[in-house]
């Protein structure tokens, strides 16, 4: 494995006492692209949301390049180096493409010229350029989507934290997506993906990790795609 | 006629103005701040005490802008920052009990007579002879400073970072901090714009009714909480489109009811806010949700 730069130590992470995430232990090096998978209520999203600072773990580590940010807060985390493409896209349907887009240099850790990111980010996602003034929440559900990695890539990140990109969008969308996220990898952009879809994730990850009930129960290689039945149970087991 | 409408307008705009200050906290802390009309009774005591040492207008002005600011920034350090994540009602009740605190410190401090602030006479004077003789200068002061003051404000949020992280944190404070956005300063730049504005309303109130007492502008506070909910707190426009028109329409009720039924005034505003809340509970200026259609 590539050098770590994202660590899960013993991660717990309750709701008012009820546990979501338990003991979980993970680690993606640097360049990597690692997926999430499991039933709604597993603990994915509750895992991002800890690596991110919006909800407090009980107990465990997180560490970024070997320092601890357990519990800092997320600004402070999406400064270090980590960007969220939250559930949902949770762009601003108010603000145009372009503010939308301009809203992710926030967390930028060099500071001077951004026409190059934008230039960059342009030509991953054309659709963005030619949309700079509209307002994000007439954008279509896929085109809203490409705004929020784009967003999230504006802070030129070493951790991409992606939740669901293909969550409510149609099939034509969703391939469009996964071909956008194969460019960004293609990039060394390190990646953990949360998603639903189970098999397109471990033929898309260099590994991923399978939760239950908060906990980690197995974890596949791009070639356990097919592998119906382990994913299954993985599951439901 | 025409002085109704330039009333209407003055009064619109300075509640305008109340509604943004209470609005900008509002969006960054989801907290409506009952303490506001406080702050407005403090910048005015500041004030009525410059006046009665006798200190020059400006420096009067100025301690006035200092102990608003002040006071805005302490409730903010000492409250609202413990209080962070705290639940809603936690967060109302909190700024209830700054409300009677600071009315109490006042009413303990200057007793509950009136004390006399006279800064800008010359501002009460008519504009003019003729049409004009029944408009005073202040009324067109308070216009311009409201209109100014909006300009600006509208140039910051539209114009600059820090403005486009504010409007962003007024939408979805999470996702901005998400995002790098910092929490503490947005918050801190929102209540300083907020205690500013504060300060403005002080200095254009104590002109019109230089007469302070602990309860000064509590009535014009009470009523502007209730514009900008009928506007829709949501956005900042839409609460400063509701402090506006509940200050227009306050003044074509005092302006158009015979003396004899002045004390309905009240009546009248709130009746009306009861129909429109009915017609539109989501508040009279917002817009209606939009829906985003998913395309292949």
């Amino acid at each position: 494995m590539a050098e770590a730069i994202l660590e899960l130590d013993q991660l717990d992470v309750s709701y008012e006492g009820v546990p979501a995430v338990r003991g979980l232990t993970l680690t993606i090096g640097r360049g990597e692209t690692v997926g999430l998978i499991g039933p709604n209520g597993a603990g994915k999203s509750t895992t991002l949301h800890a690596i991110m600072g919006l909800v407090r773990p009980a107990g465990g580590d997180v560490r970024l390049s070997g320092r601890s940010i357990r519990g800092r807060p997320p600004e402070y985390v999406a400064r270090a180096g980590i960007a969220l493409v939250p559930e949902g896209r949770r762009i601003y349907p108010h603000l145009t493409v372009d503010e939308n887009l301009r809203l992710g240099f926030a967390a930028a850790r060099r500071r001077g010229d951004r026409s190059a990111v934008l230039k960059n980010l342009h030509e991953l996602f054309p659709i963005l350029g030619r949309y700079a003034k509209r307002l994000g929440g007439v954008l279509s559900g896929g085109e809203q989507q490409q705004l929020a990695i784009a967003r999230a890539l504006a802070a030129e990140p070493d951790v991409l934290l992606l939740d669901e990109p293909s969550l409510g969008l149609a099939p034509t969308v969703v391939d469009a997506v996964f071909e956008r996220l194969a460019q960004i990898r293609e990039r060394g952009v390190t990646t953990l993906l949360v998603e639903q879809r189970a098999q397109r994730t471990v033929a898309f990850a260099d590994r991923t990790h399978a939760l239950a009930n908060g906990e980690l129960r197995a974890t596949f290689g791009p070639a356990d795609a097919s592998a119906t039945d382990r994913l299954v149970a993985a599951y439901f087991g | 006629m025409l002085q109704t409408v330039i009333n209407a307008l003055a009064l619109g705009s300075v509640y305008a103005l109340m509604a943004v200050g209470i609005g900008l906290v509002f969006g960054v802390l989801r907290l409506v701040n009952f303490a506001y009309g406080q702050l407005i009774m403090a910048g005015a005591y500041a004030l009525a005490i410059g006046s009665a040492h006798g200190w020059p207008e400006w420096a009067s002005v100025l301690t006035c802008f200092g102990v608003v600011i002040g006071f805005s920034l302490l409730m903010e350090l000492a409250l609202f920052r413990p209080l962070r994540g705290a639940s809603p009602a936690t967060m109302l009740v909190a700024t209830f009990a700054v409300a009677f605190l600071l009315q109490s410190i006042a009413l303990l401090k200057f007793g509950s007579l009136v004390k006399s602030a006279s800064i800008f006479p010359g501002l009460f004077d008519p504009i003019a002879n003729g049409e004009f003789e029944t408009v005073r200068k202040i009324t067109v002061v308070a216009i311009v400073s409201a209109v100014c003051a909006l300009v600006a404000l509208t140039l910051l949020l539209a114009r600059t970072t820090v403005g486009l992280h504010m409007r962003a944190a007024s939408a979805d404070f999470q996702t901005a901090r998400a995002l790098g956005v910092r929490a503490n300063g947005v918050i801190t730049l929102a209540v300083v714009i907020s205690g500013f504005l504060a300060a403005v309303v002080s200095v254009i109130l104590v002109v019109e009714n230089p007469f302070v007492e602990p309860q000064f502008a509590l009535r014009d506070t009470i009523i502007v909480l209730v514009g900008v909910v009928v506007g829709g707190l949501d956005r900042l426009w839409t609460a400063t489109l509701g402090g506006f028109s509940i200050g227009v329409a306050t003044s074509v009720f005092t302006d158009e009811l015979s003396s004899a039924h002045s004390v309905y005034v009240d009546s009248f505003v709130f009746g009306l806010v009861i129909l429109v809340l009915l017609a539109r509970p989501e508040g009279l200026f917002a817009p209606l949700r939009a829906r985003t259609v998913e395309r292949a």
